[in-house]
């Protein structure tokens, strides 16, 4: 579950470089060398491809051309800040990211949960194995096919017309994917279409481990079903559903770019652009290098400040927290 | 135990949620095939639901024939093997080490990685790195960039200290050092978490096209399979700019003249692009259910 305490948690077993002091380097080269070979080198790696780019910051405080080197630029201070918070478009890119991501968190664990307590509730087996298989599908899809498929279901002549249609529910036949004001809900429902069982797994997992003497007592207390969902299942898992939600609201200025990319069109563009295609029309198609540059930062500031929030507010609360 | 009313209500409503779910979720797919092997002309009428009304294959011989399909599938297979093997094969290398309790760089090591699953540099910066690094118009792009990630670093070290350390310690008395340990003995008793990150990598590498749109989208040598379905889509899109429902209309029927339409060629190749995965299906939902199992228990 959590990647951090395993990380620190080992630490008095291992002699620490501070510890060993002016003990023999030369021992350690010789004992361990093969493991340092071993792992340096993609150490290296990793510093260059994942922690260079973070040094490409510095282009934000510039006005980059490119051509020449990071240091030959022109220095503007935070000009391309300003420039970005002027910006009418940056507010309607934010609402756009934060809405849908909003949308896609409280919808996504709504269903996982929903669909977790059915499965657990199910005895049958082969019913349940047959649900599961089939509810997994949709996560191991691309979303370049995931995009195809709401295309074709919300098409003229897709199912969702043919059904309203053909039940005099509606006159005419609706191009929903032209249609602004439900870009938002048809990212949120494509995206319960996709996540919802296999989001479902983890929450199965955390109910399998709930001690079955509760439900017991449950029982013998007169408990109905409703009630034992209520004051035990739910409970039970709500270690899980707190440090899934701050894992998510850390991803909240994500919003998925790659859904509104692809589902997107420039009918719906006022409500469908999120931070990452606002970066790329702005950086890669536009040229404003470092501009595209500055609006990057401020996601990742706002995302880092957001999962820190979250934690924070957590251990509050007496929960369980992430660090 | 005695069904109560409430029972039989629940019971009768949890099977109908489950049942909508499990149409909703498999509609799509055998719609789309429906379509891909419906007679193109034919399915502008409309009214194809999970059968196809006219047979026909035409719909898959004109994507097929695509001139850039051939060079994208080799790419899409390409990136997928290669990633699986190296990436897998490296990650599970750094693993071993940082399992390794005495190894004086554990700690900082695993800092450094775990620190990379909260912070990236962003598209721009990321972009003219890659650019002066020569990853740009480079197949090299889809598998060197990702070549030790932490997620699955942690999740194989987790299983590698799972392991009794008596085979290394005694291997270690024979003289043999920490490669021919990894080789010889590490690597055969993971088998079963590498078979996991092998999977995860490989579904990961053949559906992502973002790299291809970003870094290589300039030279159609480097086109991938889900990149090349996506720019369908993008033209699907664009001609739905700026149009009413029934220029939409007129214009299906504008091609009328033509064998094939848009919409069934993108249909068909939605199941090319997703045939391995369903292929594979079997297997990735015992080894990610498994993976994800492996890497839960950590307390």
């Amino acid at each position: 579950m959590n990647p951090t305490e395993t990380t620190f948690s080992a630490q008095q077993d291992a002699l620490s470089p501070a510890a060993i002091g002016r003990r023999n380097w030369s021992s350690i080269f010789r004992n361990q060398g093969v493991l340092m070979l071993m792992s340096i080198p993609f150490l290296i790696h990793l510093l260059v491809f994942r922690y260079g780019p973070i040094f490409g910051w510095v282009m934000a405080f510039q006005r980059y051309r490119p051509g020449r080197s990071f240091l030959d630029q022109e220095w503007v201070g935070l000009l391309q800040f300003q420039t970005l918070f002027a910006d009418p478009t940056f507010y309607r890119v934010l609402r756009n990211t934060l809405a849908m991501a909003a949308i896609k968190l409280v919808m996504g664990t709504f269903f996982a949960i929903l669909v977790a307590v059915l499965i657990n509730e199910t005895r049958n087996r082969p019913f349940k194995r047959t649900v599961q298989t089939i509810s997994y599908l949709p996560h191991f899809i691309s979303w370049v096919v995931a995009a195809n498929l709401v295309l074709e279901v919300l098409g003229p002549r897709g199912i969702l017309n043919d059904i309203l249609v053909g039940t005099g529910l509606m006159q005419e036949r609706v191009l929903w994917m032209g249609r602004p004001e439900l870009f938002w809900w048809i990212v949120g429902w494509s995206h319960v279409w996709k996540t919802a069982g296999f989001g479902a797994i983890i929450y199965l997992a955390a109910m399998t481990s709930i001690d079955p003497q509760l439900y017991e007592a449950a029982d013998i207390d007169g408990a109905g079903r409703l009630q034992r969902i209520w004051h035990i299942t739910l409970p039970g898992i709500k270690p899980v559903f707190v440090i899934l939600l701050i894992l998510n609201i850390g991803q909240l200025m994500e919003a998925g770019f790659e859904q509104q990319y692809l589902l997107q069109n420039s009918l719906v563009m006022d409500y469908s652009e999120v931070f990452t295609i606002y970066v790329l029309r702005y950086g890669l198609q536009l040229q404003r290098y470092s501009f595209a540059a500055a609006a990057g930062i401020f996601r990742s500031a706002v995302s880092i400040a957001l999962i820190i929030t979250a934690n924070t507010v957590a251990r509050r609360l007496g929960q369980e927290t992430l660090m | 135990m005695k069904a109560t009313r409430e029972d039989i209500v629940f019971d009768t409503l949890k099977v109908l949620f489950l049942l909508v779910l499990v149409i909703v979720t498999l509609y799509p797919f055998i719609n789309v095939l429906a379509v891909s092997l419906n007679e193109p002309m034919d399915t502008i009428r409309g009214g194809i639901t999970v059968w196809p009304r006219v047979f026909s294959l035409v719909s898959y011989q004109d994507a097929l024939s695509g001139q850039n399909m051939l060079v994208a599938t080799r790419n899409s297979v390409g990136r997928t093997v290669v990633s699986a093997i190296v990436q897998t094969f490296a990650t599970a290398m750094v693993a071993y080490t940082l399992s390794r309790r005495e190894y004086v760089f554990r700690i900082p090591i695993a800092i450094i990685y775990v620190i990379t699953m909260y912070i990236d540099g962003g598209l721009i910066p990321t972009y003219f790195l890659y650019r002066s690094l020569g990853m740009v118009n480079s197949f090299h792009v889809y598998w060197l960039p990702g070549l030790t990630t932490a997620f699955n670093m942690l999740i194989i070290r987790t299983y590698i200290r799972g392991l009794s350390d008596s085979f290394i310690e005694s291997a270690k008395i024979e003289g043999a050092n920490d490669f021919w340990i990894f080789i010889r003995i590490i690597l055969p008793l993971c088998v079963p978490v590498l078979a996991t990150i092998v999977l995860f990598t490989s579904v990961w590498q053949w559906n992502y096209w973002w790299d291809t749109f970003i870094f290589n989208s300039s030279r159609v040598s480097l086109t991938t399979l889900q990149y090349e379905l996506m720019k369908r889509l993008a033209s699907a899109n664009a001609a739905m700019s700026g149009t009413s429902m029934a220029d939409a209309f007129s214009r299906a029927l504008d091609q009328a003249g033509s064998q094939v339409t848009p919409r069934s060629i993108r249909a068909a190749m939605t199941i090319i692009v997703s045939m391995p995965i369903i292929m594979v299906y079997p297997f990735l939902q015992r080894y990610f259910v498994h993976g994800l199992t492996i890497g839960g228990v950590k307390e």
